[in-house]
Formats: C-alpha cells, structure tokens, sequence
C-alpha cells in the first residue's frame, strides 16, 4: 500500500513570458499575448504532494503544522503577490512559464526534511495545470 | 485498461490525542486539532476501480454494485459518527486523514470482485487529500 498526502495553496503573481533568446518578432509568435511587456497574473493553485510512513505516535505522514510553515517561507512568501519575472531571482534567468515554476518550487520543497517530496502541481488557471514529479525508482513496478 | 471513479461524502466528527504523550505535547503536536470536544468534516472520498470492461456489459463494474458497497462499509460505519469513539476499525490510531483512508482501502479492497481497487482518495477539506494505492511504496 502507497500513501501520499496532499496540501493546496494558493499564491497570486504576476509574469511575462519572453525571452532574450530569441528576437521581438519570435517572442511574440511563440509566447502571443503572454509576452505583453506590462505583464499580466494568475491566481496559482499549487498542491504539494509528500509521501513516507504514516508515524504511528501522530497518525501522518507530515505534520502540516510542519508542512505548511515551511511551504510558506520557501514559496509562499517569495511568490504572493510578486512579478516573477524582476522578484524572484530565478526568473530573471529563465522563462517564467508554469513549467518553469513548477521545477523552482520542486527545487525549492524538495528539502523538506519530514517526508519525501512527491509530486508539485500548479494550476494557472482552472483550464491549464502542469506538474512535476520525482524522480521514481526504477525498481517500483508499480509507477512506470 | 479503464478506470472509474465514485464519490461519495460523508459527514464525522475527530480529534486528535496521543495517550502516550503528555497534555502540553498534544497541544504541541495536534495543536487546534487536539481540542478534546472534538471537531467535524465533510470528508469526500473518491474511489477509483481499474479494469477491462466486460464484453457483454460494457462495464468495468456494476456501479450501483460499487454504490452499495460504499454505503455498507464506508457509510454506514463513518458517516454522522465520531471517528475517535464510533469506527472499531480506527481503535487505537489516531483518526487521521491518512490512517482513515488506510483503513478505508482495507475495507474496500476485499470487496471488489470486478475489477481491482486501483485508489482512494480521501479529502479532509478541498485543501488537503490523501492518496492510498497499491504499490510497493511507503507502508501505511
């Protein structure tokens, strides 16, 4: 048997997709109105995914008076009503396409010391989501 | 293969306390949630059964078959009740989201004769869910 727990948050930010790499011209073809120089924003929901024995002294996985704290100061606090792309300081070097800030937050969580990140997904908008997961063992036949 | 999903929702009261830990780290530990008078959820459970369809019916499974057996041995025993006092299935842990849906798959699992149980999944509030799978992952 397999158990993960699962937490939502919610953060708003602004962005802008474009990127130096590539002319005015291409920025505007590839990323259309999402380059809009001004920037425009989404209510993000991010879920957070951990996975590991259930303690039996506590009945959990990870205590959220645990998880949600750490949450808060890693990602919460650094992207709430910010623009990712001048406050955030890795965005200043890659795309902030949700993609892009579902790999950042995964980074930024993996170290949660209580249990074992499993899975980040964001949903930009009630019609896109993205999500990242961790690497899996090989050995479990169970994930492919 | 196929997979389909139920939900349903029930409605229970729970807190959490350890006997074996003392009053100020109960208070640590559960915070707000140790409060002895307890408190309630709407949990939803969604349950998902994988299978092949039958060529004859069509169907992975009966659903109204699914129907019954979740109000047998989910409603019935969970629902209006206080999970701490009312679920002998729960005796001795603390009702948490991830033992209750533990114990959920255990009742489950045997009762599935068309098709396998492939997830629970059991939310607590739209905010927080728990996944139990098969799997040779963590134990619960």
């Amino acid at each position: 048997m397999k158990i993960s727990l699962t937490r939502r948050y919610r953060f708003a930010a602004s962005h802008r997709l474009y990127t130096t790499k590539l002319s005015e011209a291409e920025n505007k073809r590839v990323y259309g109105k999402c380059s809009n120089p001004y920037g425009h924003g989404h209510n993000y929901v991010l879920e957070v995914t951990v996975t590991g024995p259930v303690h039996p002294a506590t009945g959990m996985i990870a205590n959220l008076g645990e998880l949600d704290p750490f949450v808060q100061r890693a990602v919460i606090e650094p992207f709430d009503q910010k623009f990712l792309n001048e406050e955030v300081r890795e965005f200043k070097e890659q795309v902030a396409t949700t993609e892009n800030v579902c790999r950042e937050i995964f980074r930024r969580l993996k170290s949660f010391p209580l249990a074992k990140l499993e899975r980040v997904r964001i949903e930009e908008t009630s019609k896109n989501s993205f999500e990242i997961e961790a690497d899996v063992d090989r050995l479990d036949g169970a994930r492919v | 293969m196929i997979r389909i999903t139920r939900k349903i929702e029930f409605s229970a009261a729970h807190f959490y306390h350890n006997p074996n830990f003392s009053a100020e780290e109960n208070r640590r530990v559960f915070g707000k949630c140790n409060n002895p008078h307890g408190h309630g959820h709407n949990y939803v459970l969604e349950v998902t059964i994988a299978g092949e369809p039958d060529p004859t019916t069509g169907m992975v499974l009966d659903l109204k078959e699914l129907k019954d057996i979740l109000q047998a041995e989910v409603m019935e025993r969970m629902d209006h009740r206080h999970l701490n006092y009312e679920v002998p299935e729960l005796t001795g842990q603390i009702p948490t989201c991830e033992n209750i849906a533990a114990v959920i798959w255990k009742l489950l699992e045997p009762k599935i004769k068309s098709g396998k149980l492939d997830r629970v999944r059991l939310y607590e509030s739209p905010e927080l869910f728990v996944d139990v799978s098969a799997g040779n992952g963590a134990r619960a």
